[in-house]
């Protein structure tokens, strides 16, 4: 697991926690969307720190555009500040106890990739062989449209912006854009068949939902 | 290894599949096929696929013969018209033995010219409109099936049946298509796909074209892309659209307007205008090609666009209200038996330059071009299209553009292959000549 950290400089007890979960831990100088190092992480931690409210306006932008799993770090008397923020997944109080953080951690990344075979009516996703079968019959992807389908099935209901789904499903460096994630609903959408392609929901200049 | 590449071998264990078949492009556009077996594919994944590139056309000479056929994992896909023996294919890039890209191959041409384009900001996006015929056989007397027109309907149109199962075909494959219809002449359709990025595109136009001749095969019948097998009706193009994105961004489309052209858009149409003769060797290659070419059959002659005129080489579809991602240019010279990598990647080159240079878009010619007089058309700017191959052959000979984009090795080999080509055509005595000239001379 990749843990992209914010501000750098963290404390001994952040340190032993990090450790102690093993995670490789980026620190972050600034917290903005178009770091790279952002986007190869699979979760997201901000200590919420001295400036709290504009702090949560970062994690809320950041949220928006990349869409990490993010564990917030706060002080008990701050807690009243995030009831209602938006982009924040998981909290743990300072000073951290490292065995909950480790295990808050770790939740928080499963939840995200979990190795639980999904279905869909009659769709059903197995990650563990990277099978896809439609109606028990087997269905023909390439790699990335196996990666889209397992992300959208695996989060369907909230509607995702395509720059979200690139970031999420390619990685944020890859070339094509995010005209690419159109291209690969339309093949899904084809693969999927006339009755099934409807599943997709394209929401008009937002992106995609499923479901 | 790459996620992509144990995708592929995981899918080829858990579905059984049997064959693998490599798919490489030679230079005149031909599928070439190497099948190995599941277990030497990790092998091919690491070390490319050894053959013999000597006995490809437009590939090696004979002392560099070894070739590296190296898989893309990204095309795997399982081939839907082989139901009793799972088959997949995967189409490769080409290696020297050095393990340097090989420039012979027409996929590694193509990622080069979108490579300048990607360097300038921009993505290329393609689709293009394949027409074909359908034939009774593939005898020197090609037998029409039915004798519908354009959009007609059955009982006329007897192949719908077979456009059917192609569409399914393809639509497995994962090449979407956005709608087929029956064409203007007797036999003649047309699948249109959606756009995709260009070497997507390519692979896709590859995919297809054997899709459609195999769903034919296996239904007793033969369909061909050669330009023009009837005198009396219309050839088979393969109109191009393109745009470029400069991220999510449609280049082609100025903001704020409803689907007006950017600078960036007119001066892309300017290139493909300004270098349109001197690339017309690539995107209509064959003898055949500028049997199409000609008055009275709805194909392009003269160079010039326009907004809506069915009859200019370049023309600016209409967009529907709020599209602006679909602005784009249709190239509308090009023949469906060209080899789609370099057919692009001059489209492109032409493009490109007119952006880097800044070419003046010349003034839409809205008219009927090919009912204007010569002196009209000498006004209006608009010079004709290369008339053979041969023609075509030494404009692409002179020109630094098409020389770049395709580079050395593919522009000489295809130079000598073509005029070789055209040679043999002139020592052919054809029937015109037989039945005009041995009565009267």
């Amino acid at each position: 697991m990749i843990a992209a950290v914010f501000p750098e400089g963290w404390s001994e007890d952040l340190a032993d926690g990090l450790a102690l979960a093993g995670v490789t831990a980026t620190p972050l100088t600034e917290l903005t969307a178009e770091d790279p190092s952002l986007h190869e992480a699979d979760v997201l931690i901000v200590e919420l720190g001295p400036q709290p409210m504009r702090r949560l306006r970062e994690v809320s932008r950041i949220s928006e555009v990349v869409g990490l799993p993010t564990l917030l770090l706060a002080a008990p008397e701050q807690m009243a500040l995030f009831e209602s923020a938006v982009g924040i997944t998981d909290f743990a109080v300072t000073p951290i106890e490292p065995v909950e953080f480790r295990l808050r951690l770790h939740r928080l990344h499963r939840s995200e990739s979990s190795d639980e075979v999904l279905r869909f009516k009659d769709l059903v996703l197995n990650p563990l062989n990277y099978q896809a079968a439609l109606a028990d019959e087997p269905m023909d992807l390439t790699f990335m449209e196996y990666e889209l389908l397992r992300f959208l099935v695996g989060n369907q209901v909230r509607v995702w912006s395509r720059a979200q789904i690139l970031s999420k499903v390619w990685g944020y460096d890859y070339y094509g854009g995010a005209r690419t994630v159109d291209v690969h609903v339309r093949r899904l959408r084809a693969k999927l068949g006339e009755e099934r392609a409807s599943w997709i929901t394209t929401v008009r200049s937002v992106g995609y939902r499923f479901g | 290894m790459s996620k992509q590449a144990e995708y592929v071998l995981r899918t080829v264990e858990e579905r059984g599949i049997r064959f693998v078949r490599l798919w490489f492009t030679d230079v005149q556009g031909f599928l070439k096929s190497v099948s190995i077996s599941p277990t030497e594919l990790e092998v091919a994944f690491e070390e490319g696929m050894t053959f013999d590139g000597s006995s490809i056309d437009g590939y090696a000479r004979i002392q560099e013969a070894d070739m590296l056929a190296q898989p893309d994992p990204s095309t795997f896909a399982v081939l839907p018209w082989r139901s009793e023996q799972q088959v997949a294919r995967m189409f490769c890039d080409i290696y020297t033995p050095d393990g340097e890209p090989f420039s012979g191959d027409p996929r590694i041409v193509l990622k080069r010219n979108l490579e300048r384009a990607s360097e300038m900001g921009y993505t290329f996006y393609t689709a293009p409109e394949l027409e074909f015929f359908y034939f009774e056989d593939d005898g020197p007397n090609p037998q029409v099936l039915d004798r519908g027109g354009y959009f007609d309907l059955t009982p006329l149109d007897v192949a719908q049946e077979y456009r059917r199962k192609t569409i399914n075909a393809l639509e497995q494959l994962g090449i979407p298509i956005e709608h087929s219809h029956h064409e203007v002449a007797p036999s003649q359709h047309e699948i249109i796909a959606r756009y995709t990025d260009a070497l997507t595109m390519a692979d896709n136009i590859m995919t297809s074209r054997l899709t459609v001749k195999e769903v034919a095969l296996q239904s007793g019948i033969y369909a061909t892309f050669m330009p023009k097998p009837l005198e009396d009706f219309d050839g088979s193009g393969m109109h191009l659209h393109v745009s470029l994105f400069e991220g999510d961004v449609n280049a082609f489309h100025e903001p704020g307007t409803q689907g007006a052209l950017s600078k960036v858009g007119q001066a892309f149409i300017a290139g493909l205008l300004r270098h349109a003769a001197e690339l017309t060797a690539v995107t209509n290659q064959w003898v055949n090609s500028y049997k199409r070419l000609v008055a009275g059959f709805d194909a392009p002659i003269y160079i010039s666009w326009a907004r809506n005129n069915q009859s200019s080489l370049v023309r600016v579809p209409s967009v529907k209200k709020g599209k602006p991602s679909s602005v784009r240019v249709e190239y509308r010279a090009a023949d469906a038996a060209c080899n789609p990598y370099l057919a692009l990647s001059v489209i492109l080159a032409a493009g490109l330059a007119g952006i880097r240079e800044g070419y003046e878009l010349p003034p839409e010619v809205a008219a009927d071009v090919k009912r204007l007089t010569a002196a009209e058309r000498a006004a209006a700017g608009a010079k004709r299209l290369p008339e053979t191959l041969s023609e075509a052959l030494d404009l692409l000979e002179q020109s630094d553009l098409v020389a770049e984009a395709l580079g050395e090795h593919v522009f000489d080999w295809f130079l000598r292959n073509k005029r070789a080509e055209w040679d043999r055509y002139q020592h052919h005595v054809s029937g015109f000549e037989l039945d005009t000239y041995l009565p009267i001379l």
